[in-house]
């Protein structure tokens, strides 16, 4: 399930005291005093000291040469994004002292682009946070504007809860948690560059004025503020998101480090004033009048007063306008210079509206969504409508739209060029594997979207601070959690667009439901620390409400003319047998459990997802059990694991691109390599050969060791035994 | 795709400027090089030894020119390489011994060969072999070239005269260094010549053990190594072709194309959980059809499975029927001997003989058996008893009888004895199945007027033929009879493959047809028309036979020793009766073994679920849990999954390590 053993599971107070009193020394720096005993580089960051100043950018940062370490951290997170806001709360809820350096106070959690949280694939990754004692399904429950079910008609493991929320609410909000949180502090400021030990550990963090933090491990959630460019039609002016500065200076330190930067596009369509929008023209859209939620945190179950979206359309001249324009787009104006055929057109499932209408030519018109941003503000998100035309043609384009005729566009669709670091280069804890303590997480790792970048926080954050306190790091496997699938996929492709997280990269899609996120995963979050007493008494009297019913259902019998039953036969459209329990009854397709809660059959005190949980294991359990015998099978084979320093250059029958592949990734096991871009079947089939003989080859070495003659008798046995098989069905054939 | 493995021990910069050959010719060359290993006939394309008798037996013209393209192959490969010796190669068995065999078979060929192979070789063979002509200081073998010489031993004596071919690494069967010295053949040569390698320090090589190292060299990929080791344990020459046909792409790419059509539907059915709104509405009546598909594609593949073990483990054969009936003849007629001694005294054949003989590429054991007779002589008694033994045993009973004579009490006797009240009951020894031969037909033709002549072919006469018609006047509707079952002959080597519903000369029906539901129908009416006529005599074509008879026949075939006569009809209508028809057409496909049978069962049963999972209309990402284990099961027939068995079924026949 892990990588890690989990130390003791007691609670970590005698390690708060312990380190309250260091910092409690360490604080005496506080409030930037100059302090002499402070290192003091050279603009040129030379050594300067016991530790290792990597920067190659201190000489352009340097506004002063002056470097003091102010204060001393367990963790430092840097970014205050969803993955920061996570990765901090994780470590400090661990009982770490957490610094969350962001670039502005007044953006934390901050929504740039749609402000919704949820939706396929993805409502999965927030329950599982959720579940882990993360924060971003609470934040979703308490800000959202309405909710939906996704998918409902596509099975219980696809089913997605998705989310409008209020961008504002939301990050103020988020800002009152992180404040209230102990062991957690916020500071503004521009990391520049890390501090490295002697033994390639991370030893702090510094920033663009010259505040050196010494920490025991950092995490960056640089999101798209890395050397950010953002452009609007041919225009682009250096920027993380609309309005915001970007980061310069720490790719650089990074690439002074080691390690490989790349680049990748993403983009935001326009935002409109709702006031000037004729509603009245348009589809309504409401919430689900019956809410679901996405923390298994009861006490966030507020209902709140639902907002609707609305839906328009392209029109013909839309259509006209855009094909008239086509050369003023990046793409097919050909006239981008981004590196690579993947950075010419964004991610793909996110197509621009030109790229829909080429595309799909035939199509005489796509879907446009309006959805509102916030209670407070008037702007609209005009969902599927993002676009690289320049400025002066995205208004006209606008207002083709019906509803739209006389908007008036707050902000442009724009798009945004960033650096990330391929995440081949961290493990699956999100550590790099260049430096201790060192982890990255979030759009920095090439992701896309809210809820993953939140997923990658919760496990960075949480393995920083264990890293700090010297205990081992915890993995997920791809068959514990989308988690595990997110990190493994991020570690082990290599991405050609930004990666967002979709119900299809799980194999194993029906064993990690939103349902059963917290039977898979709170055990575990109690373990590490990050779920409170409060939590882990919720979870635990759930459980035994469950129990309580599938018991019921297994022990309740009704005879067949039990107003049960006859609903059933009526409703299944097959005769029910003379006596069945309600399990029976349930198991039969497209019954649900209404139909025994309407003949008085019920549970009481279950709320309608949990008995919804109990359905669905009963129902599908067939299926259930393959996939997990399926899962079985691929694992005992994938789970072969492949020594680190196996030298990919001498295994003669890889494929050149494989031998160069596998040497980079340095994969942990087989399973791992087979999912390797560019490493085939036929690879994987040499890579298993390999190791098979290098083990057979060292255990007859050890035999030998041994005794020489029992090694001896053993091989004459199987020589035997192989000449024998051979013999027998060898006509006039020698050893050929 | 799978070959891809055959280059990769060699960086692809050397290649040369007209490229490696493709991957398929090459794994071809190496096939066909085993074969011909196999049969101890042509070796390494070089033209140098002339086929031994049993090779030119074995190879049919289908081979031959194989085997002509093949060499173009080689040769391309050899210039494109020249410079191959210079570059460091990767070697996986680099630390092993190096290993001496010879390798041409115990057959008395005129020329025999001993293999060296590993990193010693050429240092090994320069100790045995001294090159004709002047003497040079420092002589080594150039590359890939013939050199004529002596053999010595380790105090210089010469033992034999000998021509040597190096093969650097990595342009040699094994990837290794490999030389082989071609000696006189009839075996003390290659012996004393082997005995001097190993002297000067090769070990000898285990069974298997050059193709163990091509393997780890990569040679040879996973999947391609089962095929492999059937070929070389191939017993019949459409054994090896079958194993060979899967060799180059036969079961693999069959298998990986339904694999591919497999994910391409899954990809379809995931995109949707995604992307619904941006695609077409589903078709749920195309999806189900294409599972249909696949599902019938996989069956295909299963039926191969019968020739496959048919072509592997052979038949057994056993020749019942009262003395003096002519199955001494027959066995010697069919296996074209003097096998077994034939008089007109009855009872000669006292034990079971035994013979072998190659059917439609089947190879078959023939048993002759003592006449089952009632006997006083003690050792006719014992013969008796050894012939229901071998009855009971066998895959297949032919039971002679004298097609003269028709069916006397003396063969319903005997008929009691093994078959009891028929197959399936209890008192019936007859394990496998049956078939009956009317020997002496060329006697019989005199008395049974408007016989069909002889036309080989339509002397099997079906008894299925019709509504069972031809009971009525017993004579003349011989030829129509035969005319029907032609027809439905043919139909059944082009399209039929309906193997598994052969009746073993089961159920109620008068079981005999050929196979085809037509003919099927025919035969259960004929039967039921059998019923009611009680145990009376039954016409088959021109043979009289009883009900119970002519349930447990499969098939009828006339015969006449003497003339050879209607031996192609026995051949035929034995692979009808075990379900390979299309074998005796000589239409060798390739078959999957028992391995890859049991996973396309697999992935049959998952299809099904999800066509129930589609029928029950289910949300579509329940279909795609079952399609999913399609894929997994697939893939471990096709070799893109591979499995801890197929390394396992690998290394269980080879063993690494010392």
């Amino acid at each position: 399930m892990r990588d890690g053993r989990i130390g003791s599971s007691t609670p970590n107070d005698w390690r708060r005291e312990e380190w309250t009193t260091t910092h409690m020394c360490a604080a005496s720096h506080d409030g930037g005093a100059p302090s002499s005993d402070a290192p003091t580089p050279s603009t040129s960051g030379s050594n300067t000291g016991p530790d290792v100043l990597v920067s190659s950018s201190s000489a352009r940062s340097g506004s002063g040469s002056e470097w003091h370490v102010e204060d001393d951290y367990d963790v430092i997170v840097v970014g205050a994004g969803h993955a920061g806001c996570e990765a901090a709360l994780a470590s400090a809820r661990q009982g770490c002292k957490t610094m969350l350096l962001t670039l502005s106070l007044d953006k934390i959690a901050w929504q740039p682009c749609n402000p919704a949280v949820g939706g396929p694939a993805k409502s999965q990754l927030v329950h599982e946070v959720d579940a882990m004692g993360g924060e971003i399904g609470k934040m979703a429950d308490r800000c959202y504007l309405q909710k939906r079910v996704l998918n409902a008609s596509k099975g219980p493991a696809v089913w997605a809860l998705r989310a409008q929320t209020d961008k504002v609410a939301y990050s103020q909000t988020m800002r009152h948690v992180l404040e209230a949180e102990p062991n957690l502090e916020i500071r503004e400021g521009m990391a520049v560059s890390l501090e490295i030990g002697k033994n390639d550990e991370v030893t702090g963090v510094r920033t663009f004025f010259g505040i050196t933090f010494a920490c025991r491990a950092a995490v960056l959630t640089t999101g798209t503020f890395m050397n950010g460019t953002i452009w609007v039609g041919r225009q682009s002016m250096p920027a993380g998101r609309a309005g915001e500065a970007a980061s310069t200076g720490l790719t650089e330190a990074l690439q002074g480090m080691g390690y490989e930067l790349d680049r990748l596009k993403t983009g935001t369509p326009a935002r409109v004033d709702r006031r000037s929008i004729n509603f009245s023209a348009l589809e309504e859209q409401p919430g689900d009048p019956d809410e679901r939620w996405f923390s298994y945190d009861e006490r966030v179950h507020v209902p709140l007063e639902q907002v609707s979206c609305h839906l328009t359309h392209t029109t013909a001249e839309t259509h006209r306008l855009i094909r008239d324009n086509l050369k003023e787009t990046p793409i097919y104006g050909g006239w981008v210079d981004f590196q690579g055929p993947a950075l010419l057109s964004g991610p793909r499932y996110c197509p621009s509206i030109e790229d829909k209408i080429v595309r799909f030519a035939d199509k005489q018109s796509h879907q446009i969504f309006l959805e509102p941003e916030s209670r407070s503000t008037p702007e609209i998100y005009v969902q599927g409508f993002s676009t690289g035309l320049p400025e002066r043609l995205q208004l006209a384009l606008l207002r083709t739209l019906p509803g739209l005729e006389q908007a008036k566009m707050l902000r442009p669709a724009y798009a945004v060029e960033y650096d990330y670091l391929p995440a081949h280069q961290c493990h699956n804890t999100l550590e790099t594997k260049r430096h201790s303590g060192l982890f990255f997480s979030g759009q920095l790792n090439g992701t896309t979207g809210y809820e993953e970048a939140a997923a990658q926080g919760l496990l960075a954050g949480m393995n920083a601070g264990r890293r700090a306190q010297g205990l081992e790091l915890v993995a997920l496997t791809r068959d514990s959690s989308y988690l595990g699938t997110l990190v493994d996929d991020l570690v082990t492709k290599d991405l050609r667009e930004p990666y967002r997280m979709l119900t299809s990269r799980s194999e194993y899609r029906l064993l990690l439901r939103s349902d059963n996120a917290d039977q898979r995963l709170t055990p575990l979050g109690r373990e590490l620390g990050l779920v409170n007493d409060e939590r882990w008494g919720m979870f635990q009297a759930k459980n035994a409400r469950l129990e309580v019913e599938r018991t019921r259902l297994r022990a309740t019998r009704v005879l067949d003319d039990h107003p049960v039953a006859l609903e059933t036969a009526t409703v299944s459209g097959q005769a029910v047998q003379r006596s069945s329990t309600l399990e029976d009854l349930l198991r039969r397709p497209h019954l649900h459990y209404d139909v025994l809660e309407r003949n008085g059959m019920g549970a009481e005190g279950l709320s309608r997802w949990e008995k919804e949980a109990v359905e669905i294991d009963i129902k599908y359990a067939g299926f259930i059990a393959r996939q997990t015998r399926q899962l079985g099978q691929v694992q005992a084979k994938a789970g072969r694991k492949i020594p680190d320093d196996l030298d990919y250059a001498a295994v003669a029958t890889l494929s050149l691109e494989a031998r160069e592949k596998l040497a980079k990734v340095r994969p942990r096991d087989i399973g791992q390599a087979s999912r390797m871009g560019g490493v085939s079947p036929a690879d994987v089939s040499a890579l298993l050969v390999h190791l098979e003989v290098a083990r057979r080859r060292a255990e007859a070495a050890e035999k030998a060791e041994v005794g020489a003659s029992h090694a001896e008798v053993v091989v004459t046995a199987k020589a035997a035994a192989a000449a024998r098989s051979l013999e027998k069905a060898a006509v006039g054939g020698a050893a050929p | 795709m799978r070959a891809s493995s055959l280059h990769s021990g060699r960086p692809t910069a050397r290649t040369g400027p007209r490229g490696a050959p493709p991957p398929s010719r090459l794994r071809v060359c190496l096939a066909v090089d085993l074969c011909a290993q196999q049969y101890g006939g042509r070796v390494r394309c070089l033209g140098l030894i002339p086929a031994g008798p049993s090779g030119a037996t074995h190879s049919s013209s289908n081979s031959n020119s194989r085997h002509s393209s093949t060499r173009g192959v080689c040769r391309a490969s050899a210039e494109s390489s020249t410079a191959a010796r210079s570059s460091p190669v990767i070697i996986a068995t680099k630390e092993e011994d190096t290993i001496a065999a010879i390798v041409t078979g115990a057959s008395q060929g005129s020329v025999s060969i001993i293999r060296l192979s590993g990193t010693d070789a050429l240092a090994t063979a320069s100790r045995v072999f001294r090159p004709g002509g002047k003497f040079k200081f420092g002589w080594v073998p150039e590359d890939h070239k013939v050199h004529y010489g002596t053999a010595v031993d380790g105090d210089e004596r010469a033992i034999d005269e000998v021509l040597l071919l190096s093969m650097a690494s990595p342009r040699s069967y094994t990837c290794e260094d490999v030389v082989e010295i071609h000696t006189h053949g009839g075996g003390v040569c290659s012996k004393r010549v082997l005995q001097a390698c190993i002297e000067a320090g090769a070990r000898p090589a285990r069974p298997g053990e050059f193709t163990l190292r091509a393997f780890l060299n990569g040679r040879l990929d996973l999947s391609q190594a089962e095929s492999v080791l059937s070929l070389l344990e191939s017993r019949t020459a459409a054994a090896a072709d079958s194993a060979l046909a899967g060799l180059r792409d036969g079961v693999g790419q069959a298998v990986s194309d339904m694999r591919d059509d497999c994910i391409a539907l899954l990809a379809e059915l995931e995109a949707r959980l995604d992307f619904d709104e941006d695609m077409p509405a589903m078709d749920t009546a195309r999806l189900s059809a294409s599972v249909d598909g696949l599902q019938q594609r996989i069956e295909a593949a299963l039926r191969t499975a019968r020739q496959g073990s048919l072509l592997r483990q052979g038949l057994q054969i056993a020749i019942v029927g009262r003395p003096n009936v002519g199955k001494s003849s027959l066995l010697n007629a069919w296996t074209r001997t003097n096998r077994a001694i034939v008089t007109e005294i009855a009872g000669t054949t006292r034990d079971v003989l035994e013979a072998g003989l190659v059917v439609g590429g089947v190879p078959v054991t023939l048993l002759d058996t003592a006449g089952i007779r009632q006997s006083s002589d003690l050792v006719e008694q014992m013969g008796v008893e050894r012939s229901r033994g071998a009855a009971a045993a066998a895959d297949i009973v032919i039971m002679v009888i004298d097609g003269q004579a028709g069916w006397t009490p003396a063969d319903a006797e005997i008929f009691t004895a093994l078959w009891g009240d028929g197959p399936g009951t209890r008192s019936c020894a007859v394990k496998g199945l049956s078939l009956l031969v009317a020997n002496k037909h060329d006697l019989a033709k005199g008395s049974a007027a408007g016989g069909t002549g002889g036309d080989g072919h339509g002397r099997t006469a079906s008894n299925g033929n019709g509504n069972g018609s031809s009971s009525s006047g017993g004579v003349p509707t011989g030829s129509s009879g035969s005319t029907s079952g032609s027809g439905s002959e043919s139909e059944e080597w082009t399209g039929g493959m309906e193997v598994e519903r052969w009746p073993p000369a089961g159920s109620a029906a008068a079981a005999p047809s050929h196979g085809d539901a037509a003919a099927e129908s025919g035969a259960s009416s004929s039967g039921g028309g059998g019923g009611g006529g009680g145990g009376g005599l039954r016409a088959t074509g021109e043979l009289l036979l009883p009900v119970m008879c002519r349930e447990t026949f499969g098939q009828v075939v006339y015969t006449s020793a003497t003339t050879r006569e209607g031996l192609d009809s026995l051949d035929a209508g034995v692979l009808r009766l075990v379900g390979a028809p299309q074998l005796a057409a000589g239409g060798i496909s390739w078959a999957v073994n028992e391995r890859q049978a049991e996973a396309l069962v697999r992935a049959h049963e998952a299809l099904m679920r999800c066509r129930e999972s589609v029928r029950q209309e289910l949300p579509i990402d329940f279909w795609t849990i079952d399609l999913r284990e399609a894929v997994l099961v697939l893939g471990e027939v096709s070799g893109d999954e591979v499995t801890e068995q197929i390394l396992d079924s690998v290394f269980s026949r080879f063993c690494i390590g010392k």
